[in-house]
C-alpha cells in the first residue's frame, strides 16, 4: 500500500471521535444524529480498507460492502420512522420520545 | 511521496466536513459536507486500492443515501434555530468523551504491530493479476453468495419496511374498489323499460336528478 497503514488508523480514529462527539452536541436534532452514525460507520469502513490494503486480504473489502449495505438500509428505515413521527408530533426532538410508550 | 501529499490533503478535507456536519447551524449544510466527506472519504479508498469500494461510496451514498437526507431535511418544515438549543449545555461532556475515547485509541494505534503470523492466515489474498473489481467479484458470487443475498434480503425488508411506515391512505383519492365492483348485480343498477310509442321511457325515482 502507497500510504502507511498508522495513517489510516489516525484519520479513521479522528472520524469516529468526531461522530461520537456530535451525538452528544445535536441533542435536539435527530438528523444530525443519523448522520453522526453514518461518520462512525465511514470511520469503521475506512479501517477495513485500510487492514484490507496492507494485509492484502480481500475479505476486509467484502465486509465493507455488508457494512454499506446495511448502513443504507439502516439510514432508510431511520428517516422513515423520523418522518411518521414528524407527521404525528409536528416536531422531530429527541428528548420528547420518551412520550412514545404504551 | 505524492500518495502519501494526497492522503494529507484529502484527509484533512474529511475530518474538516466532518467537524462542519456535526457543528454547523443549517441541516441542509450539515447534509451538503456529509457528500463532501463521503467523496474524500472515497478517494482515501482509492488510495488504499479498493477502487470498486470508492466508486460505490461515490454513487450509492452521494447518489442515494445523501440526497435521501437531502429531501427528508428539506421536506420536514422544522424550526432551524429551535435545534441548536442545548448546543452549549452539551458540548463540554461531549468533548469528555470524544477526548477520552480518543486518548484510549491513541494508546491503542501507538503500542500495536501487526502479528507475524498474521499475513499467513489471510483468507483470500489480494490477487496481483486482475482488477480490484473482478477481485471483489470473483469473491463475492463464490465464496460469500449466502451472504451476498442475505444483504439484498436485508435492503428488501429496509425497502418494504419504509414504504410502509411512510404510506398513508389518501381519502380523496380516486381509487378502484374492488369489493363493492364484484358485489355489483345486474338488478341493482339496470331497469327495464318497455317505452310507448311518442312518450319515451320515464327514468326511474332514483335517476332523476
Amino acid at each position: 500500500m502507497l500510504v502507511p497503514l498508522s495513517h489510516y488508523l489516525v484519520v479513521a480514529g479522528l472520524l469516529l471521535v468526531i461522530g461520537i462527539f456530535g451525538i452528544f452536541m445535536n441533542r435536539k436534532n435527530i438528523i444530525v444524529i443519523l448522520m453522526s452514525i453514518e461518520l462512525i460507520l465511514l470511520a469503521a469502513n475506512l479501517n477495513f480498507v485500510a487492514f484490507s490494503g496492507a494485509l492484502h486480504d480481500m475479505v476486509g473489502q467484502v465486509f465493507t460492502m455488508f457494512v454499506l449495505t446495511v448502513a443504507a438500509a439502516e439510514s432508510a428505515i431511520g428517516l422513515a420512522i423520523l418522518v411518521i413521527y414528524f407527521r404525528n408530533r409536528g416536531s422531530i426532538e429527541v428528548e420528547d420520545v420518551t412520550l412514545m410508550k404504551g | 511521496m505524492i500518495a502519501n501529499l494526497a492522503f494529507d490533503f484529502f484527509s484533512l478535507i474529511l475530518l474538516t466536513s466532518a467537524v462542519m456536519v456535526v457543528t454547523s447551524r443549517n441541516p441542509v449544510h450539515a447534509v451538503l459536507f456529509l457528500i463532501l466527506a463521503f467523496i474524500n472519504a472515497a478517494v482515501l479508498f482509492l488510495l488504499a486500492g479498493a477502487e470498486f469500494l470508492a466508486f460505490i461510496l461515490a454513487i450509492v451514498y452521494v447518489g442515494a443515501v445523501a440526497v435521501l437526507f437531502l429531501f427528508v431535511v428539506m421536506m420536514l418544515d422544522v424550526d432551524f434555530a429551535a435545534w441548536r438549543e442545548g448546543f452549549q449545555r452539551y458540548a463540554p461532556i461531549g468533548a469528555l468523551v470524544a477526548l477520552v475515547l480518543f486518548v484510549e485509541l491513541a494508546v491503542v494505534v501507538a503500542g500495536w504491530t501487526i502479528a507475524p503470523a498474521a499475513p499467513a492466515a489471510r483468507m483470500f489474498p489480494t490477487p496481483d493479476n486482475v482488477t480490484n473489481t473482478v477481485a471483489l467479484g470473483s469473491l463475492i458470487y463464490t465464496s460469500y453468495l449466502p451472504l451476498f443475498q442475505l444483504s439484498g434480503i436485508i435492503l428488501l425488508v429496509a425497502m418494504i419496511g419504509a414504504i410502509v411506515l411512510t404510506h398513508r391512505d389518501r381519502k380523496r383519492a380516486k381509487t378502484q374498489n374492488l369489493s363493492a365492483q364484484h358485489a355489483r348485480r345486474p338488478e341493482d343498477t339496470l331497469v327495464m323499460v318497455s317505452a310507448k310509442l311518442n312518450e319515451g321511457a320515464t327514468l326511474p325515482e332514483k335517476e332523476i336528478l
